[in-house]
C-alpha cells in the first residue's frame, strides 16, 4: 500500500511529541513524515531553557530529538524553514524556502510566540526589537540574552510570572542587577492569590531580585537601544536590557490565512482536528479545545495521544476531553506548586489554609464536595504530589483536613503510589505517565535504571527520580531487579570486586588488558580501563603491569586536564608546609612558562593552571618538585594545622604527623580521592572531622581517628573509629583503613559512602579488633604499595613514551 | 579523494590518540589495541575537548572532558548529540598510517 503523506507545520514540544507517538503506533507504516520548524535546530525541551539561562544545564543536554533521529526514523526535516501558506483544495503546504510539500494528513502544532505588551518606544525605526529587548522563548533567544548580558549593569524583567521569575533568577547568574514588573498586584497573579503572592515576592526579594508590582510600564526610554522604562503612575527605572516574558500569543496567522476557524486559537475538536477540516489536526498552544488554550506541556502530552491514537486508527473512539493543569516553579531556592483555582468560586467551597510569612510557608486548599479544585503551596511542597494526584482524578478526600496540609499518617506511600491512576504524569520534563512507567516493567525492565533510560522518565531536570523509582518498585511488586552491572566492579568486567581480585590474582592478571582479554572475552570497555587499571596497582603494587592507555588522560600525563585542554600542575607540598627556596622556583617556573593563574588550593598547597602540554616535562623539571597528585583517583593530600610547633592550644603535633601520613600514602591508587587531615587540637582548624580519614590530637597525649568523613557534594561527620595513644597506632590504623577500602570499596566510591556502606562497627571489628584476623596483612600490603611509589613526573622525565607531550604532530614526508 | 601518509604506526601508542595538522586540518589519529587505525576531527563537537587524549576501547572514544562518547568508525555518538567527522584510515605495507581526505 502506498503510504500517505503526513505534513506537520511545528517542530516544538507538541509537533514533535504527537509524530513520536505515532511512530509508536506503527504510522511509520503508514505516514511518509514531513515536518517544518523555524527553528533551524532538531526539537528540544523548551522548559529546561530556564535551567540553560541560569547555567545549571548546557544547551546540548536539553534535546530530545536531535537532527539524527529525524535521519534515522525517515523523517524529512525541513529546519529553519517556515511554513507559510497551506492550499487547502490542492493539499499543499507552502514555505518560505519555495519548498511545497503535499499532504494526505496536516499537523499543526506552530506553539506561541511571546505576548509583548504595548509598551511605546520598544521597537526600532525599521520595526525590530530595539537593542537591548529581548523575549525569552527559545534557544536563540537564551543565547541573545547571554552575549548580551556580559559586563552589564541592571536587568529588568517584565512580567512577574512563571517565565518572568526563572528568566529573573538566570539573569542574576550574570552578575546583574535584576529587576521585576508585574503590572497586577502581585505575583503569579494566573497561580495565586494575593497572599501567597506577597509571601512569594518577599521570597523573591530575599534572593536580591527586586519585584515592583502594581507597575505597569507605559513607555520605554533610550533612541538607540533601550535604557529604562517609564510607568503608568510616572515611576521610571534605568536599565540596561529588558526582558519581556508577559505572557503569550498562539501562532495562527497560518491557520487563519486558509481559512481555518480561529478564535484565541484554533479551534479544534475532541479529536484534535480543525473543525474546519477533518484532514487538519491541531495540537499544542496553537490548539483551542472546548474554550480552553493550555500554555503547559502536560495538557500536550495528552493532546499528542489522542491524537496518534485518531490518525494511526490505533483507537478511532480516542477522545480528549480537556486537561486539568498543575504547574511547578522552577525558580532555584523557591518551592512553589499550584493546581486549580485559587480562590473559592461560591460560598459551597471551603478553604484550608495555613500560614506562616515568616519561614515563606503558605498552603491554602480550595475543596468543593470533598474533592480538590485548587491548591496554592509555598516554601513547602511536600505533599504537592499526593494534592496532584487528588486533583487530577477529583478523588475524594481524607476527612482529615490537617492530614491534607502535613504529613500526619495520611496514606501511605504504597497506597499513593498504587491510587495514583495509570495516565498521571510521573515525569514533567519528558511527559511520562505512570502507565508508561509500568508498560516498560512489564515489557522487561525491571530496574528503575533501565525503565528511566527506555522512557526517558528522570532524564530532564531530575526532580521526579525519586518517585520514578517508587513506581518502578511498585511495579516490579517488590521484585527489582537490581540492574547487575551496579554489583560488578567495572560494569566491561561481569565480576564482583572480590571476585575480580580472586580471578586477577589466580590467573595471573597484572595488565588492563590481560583482564579484558581473560574475564571480558577479550571486549575492551573504554569506561572500564581506569577502574581495572586502580585495582591492579592495588593487587599487584611494583609487580603491576602500567598501560597508559588503560589510564584517563590525568593519570596518563600526570596533570590535571582543563577546559581548553591545558593542564595544571600541584606540586607535593606535604602537611601545607613550605619554605622560600621552593616558593622562589614555584615563582620563577610560574613567570618562565607565563603560567596564566597560580592558585591556593583548598587542599593547602599551591596550582599552576592552564600549562600547555609542551611545557608539562620543562615545568616539573624546573620545579625539581615530585607530583601532589592533584589529579587521581589517588590519596591527594593531609590537610593540618600548625599544631604544638607554633600553636598555644597545641596538643600534639599535627604537621608531622600529617607529613608522615602523606610519605606512607603518597599517589597510592584508590577506588576513589583520599582526603585526610590532622588537627592539633579539638579546635580542628583542619577541618579533620570531615575527611575520608582525619586525626584530632585530645588531651593526654592522645589522637582520635575519624572515618567517612565529608565536606564537598555531600556533608558528612566523620564517625570515630577509636582513640589511640601515639602516632604509630595512628598510622598502623590508617594502614589497615586504607587498604581494607582499596581492596573492598566500589571503583568511585568515595570513603564516606563506603563507610556508611558498610557501617563503622564493622569496619571497627576488622580495623581496630582484627575480628578476621587480617590486620597485619593489610599493613604490610599497604606497605608493599606504598614502597612501589616512584615519583611519576620524574618516570614521565625519564621515559614518557612516543610522542607524549606533543599537542600537534606533523605529518612525516 | 587523496592519500596522505602522516607517521609510522609506533608514533602513536596501542589504546591511545594524537593530534595531526594534515593539509591544514587538524586531525585526531587513533591505534587500538586491536591494531586498527581510525582518523577523526580533532575536536569533540560538545566544548571543543580533544578527542585524542580520551580513552579507546575497542573502536569507541570517550571525550575526556564530559565523557561523550562516539564510535570512531562511523563518528556517531553513542552518547551525546552531535556525531564526529571521520575519515577512511589504514596502514600501508611499511606499517606506516595512511589518511583520505577529501
Ligand atoms: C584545585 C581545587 C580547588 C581550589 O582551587 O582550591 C580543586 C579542584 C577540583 N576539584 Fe575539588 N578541588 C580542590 C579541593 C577540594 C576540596 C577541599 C579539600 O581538599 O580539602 C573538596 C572537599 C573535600 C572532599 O573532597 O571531600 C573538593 C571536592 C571536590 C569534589 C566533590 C567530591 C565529593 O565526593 O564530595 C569533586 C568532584 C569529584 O571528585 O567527583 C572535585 C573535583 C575537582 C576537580 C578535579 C574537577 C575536575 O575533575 O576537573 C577540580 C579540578 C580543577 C582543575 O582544573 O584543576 N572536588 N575539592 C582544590 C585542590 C586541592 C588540592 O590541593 O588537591
Ligand atoms: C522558558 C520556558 C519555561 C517553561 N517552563 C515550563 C514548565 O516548567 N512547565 C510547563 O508545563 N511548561 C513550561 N513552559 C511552556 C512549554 O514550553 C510550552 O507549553 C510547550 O513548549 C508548548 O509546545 P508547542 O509545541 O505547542 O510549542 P513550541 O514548543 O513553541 O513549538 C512550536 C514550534 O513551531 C515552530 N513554528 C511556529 N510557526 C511555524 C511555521 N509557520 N513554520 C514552521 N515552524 C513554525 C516554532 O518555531 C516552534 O519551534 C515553558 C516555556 C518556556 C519558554
Ligand atoms: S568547586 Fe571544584 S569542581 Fe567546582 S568549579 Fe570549583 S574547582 Fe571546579
Ligand atoms: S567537550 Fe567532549 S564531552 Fe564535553
Amino acid at each position: 500500500m502506498k503510504k500517505q503523506n503526513l505534513v506537520v507545520i511545528g517542530n516544538g514540544m507538541a509537533g514533535a511529541r504527537a509524530v513520536e507517538e505515532i511512530l509508536a503506533r506503527g504510522g511509520g507504516e503508514i505516514f511518509q513524515i514531513s515536518m517544518f520548524g523555524d527553528e533551524p535546530y532538531g526539537n528540544y525541551n523548551r522548559i529546561l531553557l530556564s535551567n540553560v539561562l541560569n547555567g545549571s544545564q548546557e544547551e546540548s543536554e536539553i534535546f530530545l530529538n536531535p537532527l539524527d533521529w529525524y535521519r534515522d526514523n525517515n523523517i524529512t526535516l525541513h529546519a529553519g524553514v517556515r511554513a507559510e501558506t497551506i492550499l487547502r483544495k490542492s493539499k499543499v503546504v507552502l514555505a518560505d524556502d519555495g519548498t511545497g510539500e503535499p499532504y494526505d494528513k496536516l499537523i499543526i502544532a506552530t506553539g506561541s510566540s511571546s505576548f509583548i505588551p504595548p509598551i511605546e518606544g520598544l521597537y526600532a525605526s525599521d520595526g525590530s526589537y530595539k537593542e537591548g529587548l529581548f523575549v525569552f522563548r527559545s534557544i536563540d533567544d537564551c543565547r541573545e540574552i547571554a552575549a548580551y548580558a556580559q559586563d552589564r549593569g541592571r536587568a529588568v524583567v517584565i512580567g512577574g510570572g512563571l517565565l518572568g521569575l526563572e528568566a529573573a533568577r538566570g539573569l542574576q547568574k550574570f552578575g546583574l542587577e535584576v529587576e521585576v514588573v508585574q503590572r497586577v498586584g502581585h505575583l503569579m497573579n494566573q497561580q495565586l492569590d494575593p497572599q501567597a503572592g506577597a509571601i512569594l515576592k518577599s521570597t523573591i526579594e530575599k534572593m536580591g531580585i527586586r519585584v515592583h508590582v502594581n507597575a505597569n510600564a507605559t513607555r520605554a526610554l533610550g533612541t538607540e537601544r533601550v535604557e529604562g522604562l517609564v510607568f503608568e503612575d510616572g515611576r521610571t527605572l534605568s536599565c540596561d536590557l529588558v526582558v519581556v516574558a508577559a505572557g503569550i500569543r498562539p501562532n495562527i496567522e497560518i491557520a487563519k490565512r486558509s481559512g481555518l476557524a480561529v478564535e484565541r486559537a484554533i479551534v479544534v475538536d475532541n479529536q484534535l482536528r480543525s473543525i474546519s477540516d477533518p484532514n487538519i489536526y491541531v495540537v499544542g498552544e496553537c490548539a483551542q479545545h472546548r474554550g480552553a488554550v493550555y500554555g503547559l506541556v502536560a495538557p500536550l502530552w495528552e493532546q499528542a495521544r489522542v491524537l496518534a491514537d485518531h490518525i494511526t486508527g490505533a483507537n478511532p473512539n480516542a477522545a480528549y476531553h480537556g486537561s486539568k493543569v498543575a504547574t511547578k516553579l522552577k525558580v532555584m531556592g523557591v518551592e512553589m506548586a499550584a493546581m486549580g483555582v485559587s480562590e473559592p468560586q461560591d460560598e459551597r467551597d471551603e478553604i484550608v489554609q495555613f500560614t506562616e510569612p515568616r519561614k515563606g510557608t503558605y498552603k491554602k486548599l480550595i475543596i468543593r464536595d470533598g474533592r480538590l479544585i485548587g491548591a496554592i503551596l509555598l516554601g513547602d511542597i511536600s505533599k504537592a504530589a499526593y494534592l496532584t494526584q487528588a486533583f487530577d482524578r477529583e478523588a475524594a478526600l481524607p476527612e482529615d483536613r490537617l492530614a491534607l496540609l502535613f504529613d500526619l499518617g495520611t496514606p501511605s506511600k504504597q497506597v499513593t503510589v498504587e491510587e495514583m491512576p495509570p495516565d498521571m504524569q510521573i515525569c514533567n520534563c519528558n511527559g511520562v505517565s505512570k502507565g508508561a512507567l509500568v508498560a516498560s516493567v512489564k515489557s522487561g525492565k525491571k530496574s528503575p535504571r533501565a525503565v528511566m533510560e527506555t522512557t526517558r522518565a528522570g532524564m530532564g531536570c531530575g526532580s521526579c527520580r525519586k518517585l520514578v523509582t517508587e513506581v518502578v518498585e511498585w511495579a516490579c511488586g517488590g521484585q527489582v531487579e537490581e540492574d547487575p552491572s551496579i554489583h560488578y566492579y567495572v560494569p566491561g568486567v561481569p565480576l564482583t570486586k572480590p571476585e575480580l581480585i580472586k580471578a586477577c590474582k589466580e590467573q595471573n592478571l597484572k595488565s588492563v588488558s590481560q583482564v579484558f582479554r581473560a574475564l571480558a572475552g577479550g571486549k575492551e570497555d573504554p569506561a572500564s580501563k581506569p577502574g581495572l587499571a586502580s585495582l591492579l596497582a592495588t593487587i599487584w603494587a611494583d609487580e603491576y603491569q602500567p598501560e597508559s592507555d588503560a589510564r584517563f588522560i590525568n593519570e596518563r600525563i600526570h596533570a590535571n586536564i582543563q577546559k581548553d585542554a591545558t593542564f595544571s600542575v600541584v606540586p607535593r607540598m606535604p602537611g601545607g608546609v613550605t619554605n622560600p627556596e621552593q616558593l622562589r622556583r614555584i615563582a620563577d617556573v610560574a613567570e618562565k612558562y607565563k603560567v596564566p593563574m597560580v592558585k591556593l588550593t583548598g587542599g593547602q598547597r599551591i596550582d599552576l593552571l592552564g600549562i600547555r602540554k609542551e611545557d608539562l616535562p620543562n615545568v616539573w623539571r624546573d620545579l625539581d618538585m615530585p607530583s601532589g597528585h592533584a589529579y587521581g583517583k589517588t590519596y591527594r593530600t593531609c590537610k593540618s594545622c600548625v599544631g604544638t610547633e607554633f600553636c598555644r592550644f597545641g596538643l600534639g603535633d599535627s604537621t608531622s604527623l600529617a607529613i608522615r601520613i602523606e610519605d606512607l600514602l603518597k599517589g597510592l591508587d584508590s577506588p576513589h580521592k583520599m582526603k585526610m587531615a590532622t588537627a592539633g587540637c579539638p579546635r580542628n582548624c583542619s577541618e579533620a572531622l570531615v575527611k575520608d580519614f582525619g586525626v584530632v590530637a585530645v588531651e593526654g597525649g592522645k589522637w582520635e581517628i575519624y572515618i567517612g568523613g565529608a565536606a564537598g557534594s555531600h556533608v558528612r561527620k566523620g564517625d570515630l573509629l577509636c582513640t589511640v595513644a601515639s602516632e604509630n597506632d595512628v598510622l598502623k590504623y590508617l594502614s589497615r583503613f586504607v587498604q581494607y577500602y582499596r581492596e573492598n570499596g566500589k571503583y568511585l566510591e568515595r570513603a564516606y559512602g563506603f563507610v556508611e556502606r558498610m557501617g563503622i562497627e564493622k569496619i571497627r571489628a576488622i580495623v581496630v579488633n582484627d575480628e578476621e584476623g587480617i590486620g597485619e596483612r593489610l599493613e604490610n600490603d599497604l606497605a608493599r604499595c606504598s614502597a612501589a611509589y616512584r615519583d611519576p613526573w620524574k618516570n614521565l622525565l625519564n621515559a614518557p613514551g612516543p610522542n607524549r607531550f606533543n599537542s600537534l604532530l606533523t605529518v612525516i614526508q | 579523494m587523496r592519500e596522505i601518509t602522516i607517521a609510522p604506526l609506533s608514533a602513536i601508542p596501542a589504546g591511545e590518540g594524537r593530534n595531526f595538522e594534515i593539509a591544514g586540518r587538524k586531525l585526531a589519529i587513533f591505534h587500538t589495541r586491536a591494531g586498527a587505525v581510525f582518523a577523526t576531527g580533532a575536536e569533540c563537537p560538545h566544548r571543543k575537548g580533544p578527542l585524542a587524549d580520551g580513552l579507546v576501547g575497542g573502536s569507541v572514544v570517550i571525550c575526556p572532558l564530559h565523557n561523550w562518547k562516539f564510535d570512531l568508525a562511523s563518528g556517531k555518538p553513542l552518547l551525546g548529540d552531535c556525531p564526529i567527522e571521520t575519515y577512511p584510515a589504514r596502514l600501508n605495507e611499511k606499517q606506516q598510517i595512511v589518511v583520505s581526505l577529501p
